[in-house]
C-alpha cells in the first residue's frame, strides 16, 4: 500500500527533473506555434509578406507600444496597472515640441521627453503608494488630467520644429533592415528580462504579485518597490514618446489615442496574469510579435482598421480562453 | 458498531492528486445523532476528506453511500440537496452583507419567483439565530460581528438547509474559550435533533468532551475507528502517529545571559498601552492572552509593521528606531506571524525563493540573484528544519501546514537573527510537527537566540517559556516565572483577574 518510495536518508534535490516534452509545455511555446502560424498564413496570403524590408517595417508599427509593454508587464505582475501611459506620450510629446520650438538642443529634446515620462509615472506612483487608491482608479484620473494638460497647451495646434537628426531615433536604420527603433526595443526587452528573471528587484516584484503582506514581513519595502515600478512605466512611456514624435515628425494633443488597451492586450497576450504574481519577459516580446505580425498580415490584404481591432479582439479572447478551454475538455475526458 | 445504522458512509474512497495520493481507499461511518470525530495530523487528508464529502472534489475510487443508496456528487450542489453541510475552516462569509444574507446565500427566500422575500429572509435567518442561541441581529451587517459571532453564522448557514450531516472542520480554532463552551452546548442540540455530525479537530480535550465515536487517518489512510468511551488519549496519539510522544515540551536547559530587547513603554492609540518588557539572550518568553488582548498588535509593533507607536526599544542596550520590517531585520529581530499564509509566506513560489527572500541583496552579484548561493541557503536551513519536500523547488503552497511554518522559520533562521517572535507557532499544525517546533525552540536559545513566543495555549506557554507575561486588554498584567506559574494563575490574570 505504502507509496514511500524515497527513503530518509536520500537527499531534497534541488529541482526535481522535468520531462522532456514537459519542459515545453508552457505558455511561450503556445505563442511560437500560433506566431509560426500566422506567418505561414501571410507568406500564403500576400507574397510581399517575407520581404526583409516589409517585415522590418512592420515592427515600427508595435515596437513603442511593446517599449511600454515590457515595464507594464512587471507592473501588472505586482499587482498595479497604468493605464494613462498614452496620455504619458501625449504630455511628453507635447513638452518636447514645446522646447525644441524654442530652439533645444537634439539631446536636450530627447532628455526632456524622458524625464517627463518619469514625472508622470511618479505622480502616479506616489497617489497610489501614499494615499493607498486603487491603481487604476488613479491613472484613469491622470490619463485624463496628462492629455487634458496638452491639450490646453496645443488647442487645435500641431509642432512640427524638432533639430537636426531628430528624426533618426524613429525612423533610421543601424545596419540593414534594423531600425534604430527596433534596436531600442531588442536592448529593451533584454534590460528588461535580466531585471524580472535575474534580479532581486524581478524576484521582489514576483513576492509582492503573490502576496503583498507576506513580501511586506520579509522586509520588502512594498510601497517604495511599486513606487519604482511606476516610475520606470512613466520613463519607458517618455521613451516611446521620443521614438513616436520622431517618427510622425510632429506632435498632436490626439497622439498614440487609445495605446493603453493595445498595450495591456499585449502583456495579457504574453501570459502574464491580470491578477498579478505571473508571467515572463518572453511571453510579452512573443505576444508583442504576434500583434505586430496579425496587424501587418491584415494590412497586406487590406482588411480595413476597424475590422483589425475587431480581429485582434478576438483573437485576444480565443488565445487567453485556449487554455482553459483545453484543461476544462481534459477534466472531461477524465471523470 | 451495534446500535443503529450509519446514515453516511464512505467505503474504500480515493482520491489523487498529481503525485499525490490524498486519500487511499479511506472508510468513514456517521451515525445519526452521533458525533463522529476525526482524527489525524496535518496531511492525513481530513481536509480533502470534507471536499469529496460535499461535492467539491469528486473521487477517484469507492463509494459515497447516503441513506444506504449509492450516490455520486458531481457539485457541492448535489451534496447540498442531500442535506449534507460543512462549516469550513475558514468560513467564506461576506463582511459587506448583512448576516441573513450571509445565512441564505445562493439560497434565498423568493417572491413571484424573481424578487428577493427581505421580510421571509429576515424571519427566517432571526428563526435559525435563535435556535441556535445566538443573540445576533438578523439585519446587521457581518463585517461588524466578532469572529466568535461569525461563526455563529457560518452555523446559521450551514443549518438553513434540513441538514443530515454536518461537518465541522476544526471549528474551535478561533474561538475564545466562551465561545468554545457555546459552541459544545450547540452539538450537543444537534446530536438531539437527530444530525449526524463530523467533528474535525487537533485538540484532544475536545474529542472526549463532545465525541461518541472516533475515525483516524494517516497520511491519506484509514488506520481504524471506534467508540471513544472504549480509548484514551494515549491509544489515539498512538493510532495518529504511530509512535508515541512521551514529552511534548522538551525544554532543555540554556545558559541565560544579557538583556538583548529592552521595550519601555510601548503603546498604540487604540491596540494596547505601556508595554514594559526585558529579554535576555538564550530565554524563551511566553507571552500569554486571549484573542483580543493586543499580544498579536504588540509583537507586529516590535517587528516595525504597525503605525503611530510610541515608546522606546532598546537592542544590546542602544536606542533604536523600528519602523518597518526591513529595519527590524537589520536590527536582527524577526516575527513568525501568526496568520502564516497571509503574512508569513508567499504560496506560490518555492521553498528556495521564499527562504532567500529577506536577504537576496546578500545572495546577489551586481544586483542578479545568484542561483546556486540560494539553493545552498534553501538547502542548509531546509535540511535544519527538516521540511518534508520532494525538491526545494516546490511551492510552498504543495507542503503541508507544519511543513510551511518549518519554511517560515527556515526562512529567518537564516537571517541570522537575534531575537525571533513566534505568534501562535503551533497553531493548526500536527502533533508531530508541533513537537518538531518546541524541539527547535530550545536548540535556539541554546546557540544563544532569544525567543518571544505568543500563545493562547496554556501546555505549551507552560511547558516551553522561562517567564510567561500575561496580557488582557491591551495592557500587561502580569508576569510569573517558570517555577511559579500554574494554570489557574495564568488564566485568572489573562481574564482580567487578580491573582490572590
Amino acid at each position: 500500500m505504502t507509496t514511500n518510495t524515497i527513503t530518509k536518508k536520500s537527499r531534497v534535490p534541488d529541482f526535481l527533473p522535468v520531462g522532456k516534452l514537459n519542459k515545453f509545455v508552457r505558455w511561450e511555446s503556445f505563442l511560437v506555434i500560433i506566431l509560426f502560424g500566422v506567418c505561414v498564413l501571410n507568406s500564403f496570403l500576400s507574397p510581399y509578406f517575407l520581404d526583409p524590408w516589409n517585415l522590418s517595417d512592420a515592427t515600427f508599427n508595435f515596437t513603442e507600444k511593446a517599449l511600454i509593454a515590457l515595464p507594464m508587464a512587471l507592473l501588472i505582475i505586482a499587482r498595479e496597472i497604468d493605464i494613462s501611459v498614452a496620455a504619458i506620450i501625449a504630455l511628453s510629446s507635447t513638452i518636447m515640441g514645446l522646447i525644441a520650438a524654442q530652439g533645444a538642443p537634439l539631446y536636450l529634446v530627447v532628455v526632456t521627453g524622458v524625464i517627463v515620462g518619469g514625472m508622470c509615472g511618479l505622480c502616479n506612483g506616489l497617489l497610489v503608494t501614499r494615499f493607498n487608491i486603487p491603481s487604476i482608479v488613479v491613472t484613469i484620473g491622470t490619463m485624463s488630467l496628462f492629455r487634458g494638460i496638452s491639450y490646453i497647451i496645443l488647442g487645435d495646434e500641431v509642432l512640427k520644429d524638432y533639430p537636426d537628426g531628430f528624426d533618426f531615433l524613429g525612423q533610421g536604420y543601424v545596419y540593414w533592415v534594423v531600425s534604430f527603433e527596433f534596436l531600442t526595443f531588442i536592448v529593451f526587452a533584454l534590460v528588461f528580462y535580466w531585471l524580472l528573471h535575474k534580479s532581486i528587484f524581478g524576484r521582489r516584484t514576483f513576492a509582492i504579485g503573490n502576496n503583498p503582506d507576506a513580501a511586506y514581513y520579509s522586509g520588502i519595502s512594498v510601497n517604495r518597490h511599486k513606487l519604482i515600478l511606476f516610475v520606470l512605466v512613466g520613463l519607458m512611456s517618455g521613451v516611446a514618446a521620443v521614438l513616436l514624435t520622431s517618427r510622425l515628425g510632429s506632435t498632436r494633443p490626439s497622439i498614440a489615442m487609445g495605446w493603453e488597451l493595445s498595450i495591456i492586450t499585449m502583456v495579457v497576450l504574453g501570459g502574464v496574469s491580470i491578477l498579478g504574481g505571473s508571467g515572463t519577459i518572453g511571453g510579452v516580446v512573443l505576444a508583442v510579435i504576434l500583434m505586430g505580425m496579425v496587424t501587418f498580415g491584415m494590412g497586406l490584404v487590406n482588411i480595413p482598421g476597424i475590422v483589425m481591432t475587431i480581429i485582434v479582439g478576438l483573437m485576444l479572447m480565443f488565445v487567453v480562453s485556449l487554455p482553459v478551454l483545453i484543461s476544462m475538455y481534459k477534466a472531461k475526458r477524465q471523470r | 458498531m451495534s446500535e443503529g445504522s450509519p446514515i453516511f458512509r464512505l467505503e474504500g474512497v480515493s482520491k489523487l492528486f498529481p503525485g499525490v495520493k490524498a486519500l487511499d481507499q479511506v472508510n468513514l461511518n456517521l451515525y445519526p445523532g452521533k458525533v463522529t470525530a476525526l482524527i489525524g495530523e496535518n496531511g492525513a487528508g481530513k481536509s480533502t476528506l470534507v471536499k469529496t464529502m460535499t461535492g467539491i472534489y469528486q473521487p477517484d475510487g469507492g463509494d459515497i453511500i447516503f441513506d444506504g443508496q449509492s450516490t455520486r456528487f458531481s457539485s457541492p450542489q448535489d451534496s447540498h440537496k442531500l442535506g449534507i453541510t460543512a462549516i469550513h475552516q475558514e468560513t467564506v462569509l461576506f463582511d459587506n452583507l448583512s448576516v441573513a444574507e450571509n445565512v441564505f446565500l445562493g439560497n434565498y427566500p423568493r417572491k413571484h419567483g424573481v424578487f428577493v422575500d427581505w421580510q421571509a429572509m429576515f424571519d427566517n435567518a432571526q428563526e435559525i439565530l435563535i435556535s441556535i442561541n445566538a443573540d445576533i441581529d438578523p439585519k446587521a451587517n457581518l463585517g461588524g460581528l466578532s469572529i466568535g459571532q461569525k461563526h455563529m453564522v457560518a452555523i446559521a448557514r450551514a443549518l438553513s438547509i434540513d441538514a443530515k450531516v454536518v461537518v465541522l472542520d476544526e471549528p474551535t480554532a478561533a474561538l475564545s474559550h466562551h465561545e468554545i463552551q457555546e459552541l459544545y452546548e450547540l452539538v450537543d442540540q444537534l446530536k438531539s435533533e437527530g444530525k449526524a455530525i463530523l467533528f474535525i479537530t487537533h485538540k484532544f480535550d475536545e474529542i472526549f468532551r463532545i465525541a461518541d465515536y472516533y475515525t483516524v487517518f494517516r497520511d491519506g489512510r484509514y488506520i481504524g475507528e471506534g467508540k471513544i468511551k472504549d480509548t484514551n488519549e494515549a491509544a489515539l496519539v498512538e493510532m495518529m502517529v504511530a509512535r508515541s510522544i512521551e514529552d511534548t515540551y522538551p525544554k532543555l536547559e540554556a545558559e541565560i545571559g544579557d538583556v538583548v530587547l529592552d521595550v519601555t513603554s510601548l503603546s498604540h492609540p487604540t491596540e494596547f498601552t505601556d508595554i514594559n518588557l526585558t529579554l535576555r539572550k538564550g530565554e524563551i518568553l511566553g507571552i500569554y492572552g486571549l484573542v483580543g488582548s493586543g499580544r498579536t498588535e504588540a509583537m507586529q509593533a516590535l517587528f516595525g509593521a504597525s503605525y503611530n507607536v510610541s515608546g522606546q526599544i532598546r537592542i544590546d542596550g542602544e536606542v533604536v528606531s523600528i519602523n518597518s520590517p526591513a529595519e527590524a531585520i537589520q536590527y536582527g529581530i524577526v516575527y513568525v506571524p501568526e496568520e502564516r499564509q497571509k503574512q508569513g509566506i508567499v504560496l506560490e513560489l518555492p521553498i528556495y525563493q521564499n527562504i532567500s527572500l529577506p536577504q537576496l541583496p546578500s545572495l546577489s552579484k551586481r544586483a542578479s540573484v545568484d542561483l546556486d548561493d540560494e539553493l545552498t541557503l534553501a538547502r542548509r536551513f531546509g535540511e535544519r528544519l527538516q521540511v518534508k519536500t520532494s525538491s526545494w523547488n516546490e511551492q510552498v503552497g504543495n507542503l503541508s501546514g507544519g511543513n510551511q511554518q518549518k519554511v517560515v522559520i527556515a526562512k529567518w533562521l537564516a537571517t541570522n537573527p537575534k531575537v525571533i517572535i513566534l505568534d501562535e507557532p503551533t497553531k493548526g499544525i500536527d502533533i508531530g510537527s508541533k513537537a518538531a517546533v518546541h524541539t527547535f525552540m530550545s536548540e535556539l536559545v541554546q546557540l544563544g537566540l532569544s525567543v518571544i513566543m505568543v500563545s493562547s495555549e496554556l501546555p505549551e506557554v507552560l511547558g516551553m517559556s522561562d517567564r510567561i507575561m500575561v496580557m488582557s486588554e491591551g495592557r500587561l498584567v502580569g508576569e510569573l516565572g517558570r517555577e511559579d506559574a500554574t494554570p489557574e494563575q495564568v488564566v485568572t490574570l489573562a481574564t482580567g483577574g487578580v491573582v490572590s
